[in-house]
């Protein structure tokens, strides 16, 4: 084989899917398929159907708060939905829909033709599918033997001893445990082919150093799931074993500790911000320099610096914990640990604004995502220094300060980065372009939403309202703001309707993408879109990180700079 | 879509050498059962002395010696089983696999002497205190992991004694000695963690 094969020429145009065959056979397809592609786009559905649904929640929530004394929600109710909302949201959204991706868009990146273990993607796609209805079962069967509450009501973490079975009784907390659980089995699984497809299936000539940075970033989160998904994982055993067999783990009666739990929920929980916002910065490292026009800047820095993330993230835990009082070594260390990670933050950060800077910028919709993203994560990061700094972590912890914190990550700048690269890969994975002034109505919707609802709520929690209240006295001057904040949801709720109304009617009317709509550089663009199942005709063989403008440009390799 | 025309991979130029996806995978898989491990060892230590009633681990705990020699001398014949196979030796192989499945036997059978023992003669069980509920939890951890590597190598034995397993099973054979091998080292941390430093 020559060492320089024309991706462009070996190009099957077989259509990837078959049309007019019976519903039922179809369905059947998806079902036993145990194809890379449909595997992520099933993931992608679920986390999009859960998406609404822990939106749903949130918008009952808000409608709760938007004025004092409203009895719009019980208190019970309040619970249950704040608990679901960021149960969902973390297991049901976020992972499965960068997995979805990661599925997607890794083989095709890497020039193979499915993951490296096809079935254990579809065993690790089905538990993570049944783990999602099983949480939300618990709305109808939860209620057990002492016919106590329905869905769970313990809250995203779940602190002990209130998961006891004394003080939780039924079967509600046992749903959120199971669901965990199994969507841990499922991720462990995910993460663990991501690991090996990277590190096994890459095509001749994709060295480390040549890969592009989506997979480079998926290699970091996968090694990040398993450290940190893990303990979650034995957590929840120890859980069960306590409500079930009498065990003392986390039982202060018996000497057991609540504080361990703590200890043993975020040495989960903070990776796990990590592993949700590393695939984000992926997609930057996609998107920014193909609407910037230019090669990614720092690509050795790009790469040392999500390594970094992902071993110190590993020691950052207890600055959830603060607040606990862990004394002062505790204290220093998680403070500075916590600082520290800033810095291959901002270094990412800079190197995308100097990717940009000089660039031949296109404000085509995935770069305007970027544009938001970018803006959004930096003060983000900045309201995390803030609450870095233990002294102000104890005045502001558990307070709407820290909801509006991690929302601004977890919206701000995760969910708009999977924005983008839902405009960005939409032609790739359809063969159709997403509809370009919906995506402008989306977007001005969303970021105008997102503004009003989380800048604002920054200052109730300065001014010491707590997160998990279900309603507030009249004259502690949160009235306006809340008013603000529940507004803002209405913006989001209603570009998001605008963007899943573009996905679907695109799919239908959008103009025909064709191989490369971007004129991009990575693999997936060098095949059809949609792309046949078996993606690569003929395995590809690559000299540079940019194969595409190798050959778009053969009088000016890449591979003769790097 | 007609299947034919996928193309047969043309064979890779042989400087193009990726490593064992099956020996990646496994390897993956041990890093997240260390961490579940990791936290359960942690436990351990942490409850180490305060437990609010006994029985103590001084007072009921005997070192398993015997047992833990047939499961660490498993990890040997295993290893010769590979080694067999690679040298294409079919009946060595089914006989130093058949000699790991003894050795892991043993060891559970070991194990569940001294559960029998713990419960019927010292009452210890995972409800009396926080001994008992570390103690049981994570050697039992660590005893269901052998249960599935047993399960796995009797599967393997089977085929072999049955005349199915031949040298393109190398590597195969050699994933599922690395999680062997793994089992018996977590066994090394948890014999230092319970029997050593527990007492």
């Amino acid at each position: 084989m020559a060492t320089t094969t024309p991706i462009m020429e070996v190009i099957d145009e077989t259509e990837a899917t078959g049309h007019g065959r019976p519903p039922v056979s179809v369905i059947y397809d998806w079902i036993t398929t145990v194809d890379h592609k449909k595997i992520g786009l099933m993931y992608i559905f679920y986390a999009l159907f859960f998406l609404v649904v822990g939106g749903f929640e949130a918008i009952l929530m808000r409608i709760q708060l938007a004025v004092p004394n409203n009895h719009f929600l019980s208190p019970q109710v309040f619970n249950q939905l704040f608990t679901m909302h960021g149960t969902t949201m973390v297991f049901f959204v976020g992972m499965p829909i960068l997995f979805g991706f990661g599925n997607y868009l890794i083989p095709l990146m890497i020039g193979a033709r499915d993951m490296a273990f096809p079935r254990l993607n579809a065993f690790s796609f089905w538990i993570s599918a049944f783990a999602g209805l099983l949480l939300y079962y618990s709305y109808i069967g939860a209620s057990g033997l002492y016919a106590a509450g329905s869905a769970p009501d313990v809250g995203w973490f779940a602190y002990a001893p209130l998961t006891a079975k004394v003080f939780s009784p039924g079967h509600s907390t046992d749903y959120w445990t199971l669901g965990i659980f199994l969507s841990g089995v499922g991720s462990i699984g995910t993460a663990l082919n991501i690991v090996t497809t990277i590190l096994c299936m890459r095509c001749e000539g994709m060295k480390l150093n040549r890969m592009p940075l989506l997979p480079w970033i998926y290699l970091v989160m996968g090694g990040l799931v398993f450290v940190a998904v893990s303990p979650l994982t034995a957590a929840q055993i120890m859980l069960t074993l306590d409500r079930y067999l009498g065990s003392h783990f986390f039982d202060t009666q018996a000497g057991g500790s609540a504080v361990l739990w703590m200890h043993f929920f975020w040495i989960f929980g903070h990776p796990e911000v990590y592993v949700l916002v590393l695939p984000a910065f992926a997609f930057m490292n996609e998107i920014i320099p193909v609407f910037s026009r230019k090669a990614i800047f720092g690509y050795p820095a790009m790469v040392a610096a999500s390594v970094g993330i992902g071993f110190i993230s590993l020691g950052v835990w207890a600055h959830h914990m603060f607040t606990v009082g862990l004394g002062p070594a505790g204290n220093t260390f998680f403070v500075f640990s916590t600082m520290v990670i800033s810095v291959p933050t901002g270094i990412k950060i800079f190197n995308w604004l100097a990717t940009i800077w000089g660039g031949k910028i296109i404000l085509a919709p995935p770069m305007m995502f970027s544009v938001g993203f970018l803006f959004q994560f930096l003060i983000a990061g900045l309201t995390g220094i803030m609450l870095s700094a233990a002294p102000f972590d104890w005045q502001l912890g558990n307070s709407y300060f820290v909801v509006a914190h991690f929302h601004y990550v977890l919206v701000g700048a995760i969910l708009f980065a999977i924005f983008a690269a839902f405009y960005y890969w939409y032609p790739k994975v359809t063969g159709r372009m997403m509809n370009v002034k919906l995506a402008h109505w989306h977007f001005w919707l969303f970021i105008v939403g997102f503004h009003l609802t989380f800048d604002f709520m920054h200052i109730p929690g300065l001014l010491g309202m707590p997160r998990r209240i279900y309603t507030y006295e009249a004259d502690r001057g949160w009235e306006i703001l809340n008013l603000i904040v529940s507004s803002g949801a209405i913006f989001q709720a209603a570009g998001t309707l605008v963007f899943v109304y573009n996905l679907v009617s695109s799919y239908f009317k959008g103009e025909n993408a064709g191989h490369d709509p971007w004129d991009a550089w990575t693999l997936e663009w060098s095949i059809p879109s949609p792309p046949p199942s078996y993606n690569f005709a003929i395995e590809p063989v690559v000299s540079s990180r940019r194969p595409l403008w190798d050959i778009k440009h053969p009088e000016d390799q890449d591979s003769e700079y790097e | 879509m007609s299947t034919s025309s996928i193309p047969i991979a043309a064979a890779g130029s042989p400087s193009w050498k990726l490593p064992y996806r099956g020996t990646i995978g496994m390897l993956c898989l041990i890093i997240a059962e260390a961490a579940i491990f990791i936290i359960f060892v942690v436990a351990y230590l942490f409850y180490i002395g305060k437990s609010l009633s006994g029985p103590t681990p001084a007072q009921v705990l005997e070192l398993p010696i015997f047992g833990t020699i047939c499961l660490l001398s498993s990890s040997f014949t295993v290893h010769m089983a590979v080694v067999a196979l690679r040298k294409n030796n079919r009946s060595g192989t089914t006989m130093w696999l058949g000699a790991t499945v003894l050795l892991g036997g043993i060891f559970m059978l070991t194990t569940a002497q001294e559960w029998h023992h713990l419960i019927y003669e010292k009452g210890l069980t995972i409800r009396t205190n926080l001994f008992g509920t570390t103690y049981y939890s994570l050697v039992g951890l660590h005893a269901s992991h052998v249960i599935v590597g047993l399960l796995l190598l009797t599967l393997t034995f089977y085929f072999s004694l049955t005349g199915r397993l031949h040298e393109e099973h190398e590597k195969k054979l050699d994933v599922l000695s690395l999680y062997w091998h793994f089992v018996d080292a977590v066994w090394v941390v948890v014999f230092t963690v319970v029997y050593v430093l527990g007492r």
